[in-house]
């Protein structure tokens, strides 16, 4: 095989996946058991997720993805009879070792939610909760500066500034959705764990959320559940596949979607019975 | 195919496109067996028969582009699926193009018929029509059977295709040296030898896609190549 060869083979990226190169390793999980109870929901799963990239997870329900995800900011604390046991790495230190404090994790690790969860309070004190209770801001202005720039992040700033003491229960379930993201950037994180965050909402609120994740994978490390094969075919990089609690396949997104090597994951992806 | 999808207009769909290729492929696997045998026979009545029905294969890739495209737009394929609808909209270009051969031939054939044969040419492609026609045949039992080995080995055997026609090449210039007044006839083979090492061009073409429909890749070995014609000179300015 000569390089004019290898270049037939290797595919012309397409606009979403141009920064597809691979990047730093953010989070290294390494043979992560996860039990609850006598229940094993995740057998050894092996998984490196790079800096400034979108991952996701996908598989059928009950497969373990929203498990492996909420492993990675210790959501699982909080489930009496959960256990994990493997490492989880975040720039190489052990997340679920003593050093680490789990509410300090979970500013570094955010989260968003498949249902829009805003506090019953003003879209200003959606955004600011975090940022005073950690500490991030010294005065009004600087609080002031927090919340303009999440919302303008989150794409949300033209529309609400006008009525930022208004209760964010109030917008429309993707502008609650896109509050919620703009909350979970407020603090500052490095990761942003996505639990079907378009689920609840219509195709354009969805394009707009997708359009906001390839704007954020700039600055953010992104990990995103999803139940729409194409969704994760459009926002991510990098794509995993689970089944019944493994790990079946992992690699360049556009590889699970046009050939896909194990034959669960092609009976999956393309609506076969798995 | 592996397992039946969930939905089953899908299943039912993809065979359906499977179906018209395989109807496609086989009407010009036909059309050219028949062209071969107009051309030798004569048969002017069978030519024009040839012409007439390629319009036929024309309509079938037609048919074959706009259902393609709906089955992309409605079923969204992805992986093998996607591979195999993405192969038989590229599949019915290549078998488009072997129809609109056989159909030259044809043509060439009514206004051949008139004229006195020229030495072995007339065999010599009838044996060149003859390892063409083997190939289309087993590319499209490749197709149907998903054997990415069998299409392969077929597109391996363009070589001997090659091989000929630049033999044949060089045997009608030859005529054409001797004598002047076969130029016109000759020129006429020529084309239709030129048609049947494209046709072969065709074939390897499709044996490529039923390669990448099965692996997800082209086939990576440099394809073995043969047609020395285009180096050919024959006469006082070789």
């Amino acid at each position: 095989m000569n390089d004019t060869s290898a270049a037939l083979v290797r595919p012309p990226k397409m606009e979403q996946a141009v920064n597809d190169e691979f990047s730093p390793i953010k989070i290294s999980a390494s043979n992560v058991d996860v039990f609850y109870g006598d229940k094993q929901a995740l057998n050894n799963i092996s998984l490196d997720i790079e800096k400034n990239r979108v991952t996701s997870l996908i598989g059928p329900s009950g497969c373990g993805k929203s498990t492996f995800l909420r492993c990675i900011n210790r959501m699982n604390d909080t489930i009496e009879t959960c256990r994990v046991e493997g490492s989880i790495l975040i720039d190489g230190t052990d997340l679920n070792g003593t050093e680490i404090d789990p509410v300090e994790l979970r500013a570094r690790v955010g989260m968003v939610f498949q249902k829009p969860n805003p506090f019953p309070k003003s879209i200003y004190d959606n955004i600011a909760y975090g940022p005073k209770i950690h500490g991030m801001a010294a005065d009004k202005d600087t609080l002031d500066q927090i919340v303009q720039y999440s919302l303008e992040r989150a794409g949300l700033w033209q529309e609400v500034k006008d009525r930022l003491n208004e209760p964010g229960t109030g917008l429309s379930g993707g502008q609650q959705q896109r509050l919620c993201i703009a909350r979970a950037i407020a603090v500052s994180p490095e990761v942003i764990l996505m639990d079907e965050p378009c689920s609840a909402l219509d195709p354009i609120a969805t394009a707009r959320v997708e359009e906001l994740i390839d704007e954020l994978k700039q600055n953010y490390t992104i990990v995103i559940v999803t139940h729409s094969m194409q969704q994760a075919a459009r926002v991510s990089q990098r794509t995993a596949f689970f089944l019944l609690g493994d790990l079946v396949e992992f690699g360049d997104t556009a590889d699970i979607f046009t050939k896909p090597q194990d034959e669960r994951t092609q009976s999956y992806i393309t609506g076969r019975i798995g | 195919m592996a397992a039946e999808h969930i939905v089953t207009g899908y299943d039912q769909d993809l065979r359906r496109l499977e179906n018209m290729i395989t109807e496609m492929g086989g009407l010009a696997e036909a059309q050219l067996a028949d062209a071969i045998n107009a051309l030798i026979k004569f048969d002017t009545e069978q030519a024009t028969a040839i012409v007439e029905n390629d319009k036929r294969i024309d309509a079938l890739e037609s048919e074959i582009d706009a259902f393609t495209i709906n089955l992309i737009a409605l079923r969204q394929p992805m992986a093998d699926d996607l591979r195999v609808v993405i192969t038989g909209l590229k599949i019915a270009t290549n078998i488009e193009r072997i129809g609109d051969y056989a159909k030259n031939i044809a043509k060439r054939t009514l206004t051949l018929a008139s004229t006195p044969t020229i030495g072995g040419s007339i065999n010599t492609i009838a044996r060149m029509a003859g390892m063409v026609q083997n190939m289309i045949k087993d590319v499209l039992d490749a197709y149907v059977a998903r054997d990415a080995d069998k299409a392969d080995a077929v597109r391996l055997r363009d070589l001997e295709v090659d091989q000929l026609y630049a033999s044949l090449f060089r045997e009608l210039l030859t005529y054409m040296m001797e004598d002047p007044r076969k130029i016109g006839r000759c020129t006429h083979l020529l084309f239709i030898a030129k048609n049947l090492e494209r046709t072969g061009d065709h074939i390897t073409s499709i044996a490529e896609r039923i390669h990448f429909m099965v692996h997800g890749t082209m086939p990576l070995d440099e394809r073995p190549k043969s047609d020395t014609s285009v180096y050919t000179m024959v006469g006082p300015e070789s």
